[in-house]
């Protein structure tokens, strides 16, 4: 029923954001799309946690602040290597534990490594990812299981 | 508006496609510079997340409290959402294909997929 709820309010303020309209004939055309949208997310039962993901914590927001700050520092750090004269790479697959419990974890995680430049996901397998790092720096343990431990705070409330 | 915030505004999204537009042309010598698909993947990563991101932020900035400016928030977020996605395609199709980076200094890909790893 929560999933439900989100789904319409979701979609209605989409709605709303990409009309611009308040006429009040408009408004039900987009309360009759919402509601059969609705009606055939529901039919095809998409109403669970990927689909409608209101599980995740409020703080993914703050999360994601941090995740940018970690996109601009990773970024300076490969564009160097691109303007350095004799580009210094240290191209490696390494294995990262994937502590998170839910598959939206294991997603958000590794989501965040690929969109970190200098680390990419490769495959993963359950607990475990396949990244590709492209120096030495990028490749650092601990960046992430900080990253990790981040994601596992947010995947449930 | 109050001039001076106008002012304010023009230049934080003058900075904003500044440092965007050094972020895509470094990401685009990347491309060209790097020796094999792994390391340019790198460098389709600065383009599609910060350079793409910083432009898109500067457009925000200049749009202001607009319809235009939730509608460049969406843009912003689904790039956020996707670009990860694309990448990861191209990056897991390569690897399936057997394609392996040059010059590989450490391949742990033996403890994640056991017998699969073998190009």
């Amino acid at each position: 029923m929560a999933k439900a709820i989100g789904l319409s309010v979701a979609l209605f303020a989409l709605w709303l954001a990409l009309s611009g309209f308040f006429k009040p004939f408009l408004l039900l055309l987009g309360v009759l799309s919402c509601a059969l949208t609705l009606y055939l997310a529901f039919r095809m039962k998409l109403l669970d946690d990927e689909a409608v993901p209101i599980q995740l914590r409020l703080t993914l927001l703050l999360y994601w602040g941090w995740l940018g700050g970690e996109i601009f520092k990773s970024a300076v750090a490969v564009s160097k290597v691109i303007l350095a004269r004799d580009m210094p790479l240290h191209q490696q697959l390494i294995a990262v534990p994937a502590p998170q419990k839910t598959d939206m974890g294991h997603v958000i995680f590794a989501n965040s490594i690929t969109l970190t430049p200098g680390t990419v996901t490769v495959e993963t397998r359950p607990g475990i990812f396949l990244i590709h790092a492209l120096t030495e720096e990028a490749s650092a343990m601990s960046g992430f299981a900080e990253m990790g431990r981040r994601v596992a705070e947010i995947e449930t409330r | 508006m109050d001039p001076t915030l106008d002012l304010v505004v023009d230049i934080a999204s003058g900075i904003s496609f500044a440092i965007g537009g050094i972020f895509l042309l470094i990401g685009a010598l990347g491309m060209i510079r790097l020796p094999d698909v792994w390391a340019r993947i790198h460098a389709a990563g600065i383009i599609d997340t910060i350079g793409a991101e910083l432009i898109v932020f500067g457009m925000i900035l200049q749009a202001g409290l607009s319809q235009a400016s939730i509608k460049l928030v969406l843009i912003g977020l689904f790039l956020f959402v996707t670009s990860p996605t694309a990448t990861h395609a191209v990056a897991n199709a390569s690897f399936t294909a057997g394609l392996r980076p040059l010059d590989l200094r450490k391949n742990q890909a033996s403890d994640v997929l056991g017998e699969e790893s073998k190009p």
